[in-house]
């Protein structure tokens, strides 16, 4: 095998967050139209690396992937040890604001994962015009709960490897096996906690039932794309959730779950190149 | 016997019959009694009204017994209809079927006991009972 490089480039960006100093992992490559990556809970940035090495893709964006604070190389905030993580809407919808205007994007197109598809839709009723494009990849207003979160952060419990066992059935049979276990070790290598805490956003505080109806698609548009296999967001949430939302586009991916864009990269990217062709090509 | 009962008899059977294979097929699979090797314990896996105990012991698999049982001490079942074990045990399970937590947040399976043995060892028990996937398909789910 011959060494090489990536082109990808991973550099720490230190931002106030909701009045917090953080200093944050951010990896980008590519030129081009900003294109922002969000990834799923208790998990990280690496869940985008083949998107960050698609040249199909990197020579019209500019592809960038950060790993929330708590998570991957982004290191929890001072004080972390007296408190327990709560990922918030408000938070999570302000890093994001926070992020781009950081790193001086304009008009990015921000993509975002199971959490990050659900904030995107936040994003999009209150912020839609600062974005070229948004995309919910696994996205929907309101999910049925499906277990009780205790069980992800207890000590007769291993966390990393509930939290992964949890989760392995959210990705689609047909995904390569190392793909699927690659997804896996992110949740298994993540800090205590960390999974159950984006989960307070995703079960208790970010509900947008009653806010998607404000999305004006005309001033930004959304495309949202589910898995057939992802049973914690089923494509009927998203094809509800977008039956409230005037002119957002929804694909089913087949062979696809919970994960797509790292647990089948081939698979995914015949669904996400073609969105991505139509933002562009929308100007 | 009407024909959909017939039927339902039929499922019934192959996946019991399936389930028994777990001692042989377990002992087969050296990573999946490594990974289970702190797992002692016995729990059901209930095919309609037909509970089968399978005693782990140590990651193996010692024995499946088919019931009825009386007061047995099983630490957790796992529990569905025969033609939803039936799809679950398909080689390429369609959405919905492919995941035992899946198939629980739709009511198509129960999961119910003392979780901390099954939740200490998810991907172990997950594994295990997918295990008949790997049976010659006419044997197992015709």
């Amino acid at each position: 095998m011959t060494p090489r490089f990536e082109p990808i480039i991973g550099r720490y960006l230190h931002l106030e967050l909701s009045g917090r100093p953080q200093r944050l992992y951010v990896e980008e490559a590519g030129q081009g139209i900003p294109l922002v990556c969000l990834h799923t809970a208790g998990a990280d940035a690496r869940q985008f690396r083949h998107l960050l090495n698609d040249e199909a893709i990197t020579q019209h964006y500019r592809v960038i992937a950060f790993d929330m604070p708590w998570h991957g190389k982004s290191l929890p905030p001072e004080g972390f040890e007296r408190e327990e993580y709560r990922l918030t809407t408000a938070a999570y919808t302000g890093m994001v604001i926070d992020l781009c205007e950081a790193m001086a994007l304009e008009k990015p197109v921000v993509m975002g994962c199971s959490i990050g598809g659900r904030v995107v839709l936040n994003l999009a009723a209150e912020h839609g015009p600062r974005f070229r494009a948004l995309i919910g990849l696994e996205s929907a207003d309101y999910q049925q709960p499906w277990y009780d979160t205790e069980w992800l952060h207890r000590p007769d419990v291993h966390g990393g490897e509930v939290c992964a066992a949890l989760v392995s059935g959210m990705m689609a049979p047909q995904s390569p096996a190392a793909s699927r276990h690659e997804t896996l070790w992110m949740y298994k290598s993540a800090g205590p906690g960390v999974f159950k805490g984006d989960l307070y956003f995703y079960r208790v505080d970010g509900d947008l039932r009653d806010v998607v109806a404000k999305i004006d698609t005309s001033k930004c548009p959304l495309y949202l794309l589910t898995g057939e296999y992802d049973f914690s967001c089923t494509p009927e949430d998203t094809l509800r959730t977008a039956s409230r939302i005037s002119g957002a586009e929804v694909t089913i991916m087949k062979q696809l779950g919970h994960f797509p864009m790292s647990e089948n990269p081939a698979q995914f990217r015949r669904y996400i190149i073609p969105v991505l062709e139509r933002i562009r090509s929308r100007g | 016997m009407t024909q959909p009962a017939a039927s339902a008899q039929s499922a019934a059977g192959q996946v019991l019959a399936a389930f028994e294979e777990l001692p042989r097929l377990a002992v087969a699979d050296l990573d999946l009694v490594r990974r289970g090797r702190f797992l002692t314990c016995d729990f059901e896996i209930g095919v309609g009204s037909t509970p089968l105990a399978v005693a782990i012991a140590a990651g193996r698999v010692a024995s499946v017994t088919r019931g009825p049982f009386l007061l047995k001490p099983l630490a957790f079942s796992v529990r569905a209809e025969p033609d939803v074990w039936q799809r679950f045990l398909e080689p390429m399970p369609a959405p919905g079927f492919y995941d035992l937590l899946g198939m629980s947040k739709v009511g198509r399976a129960r999961i119910e006991g003392n979780l901390v043995p099954l939740m200490g060892n998810l991907q172990y028990i997950k594994d295990l009972i997918a295990l008949p996937r790997t049976l010659d398909r006419s044997k197992a789910h015709s």
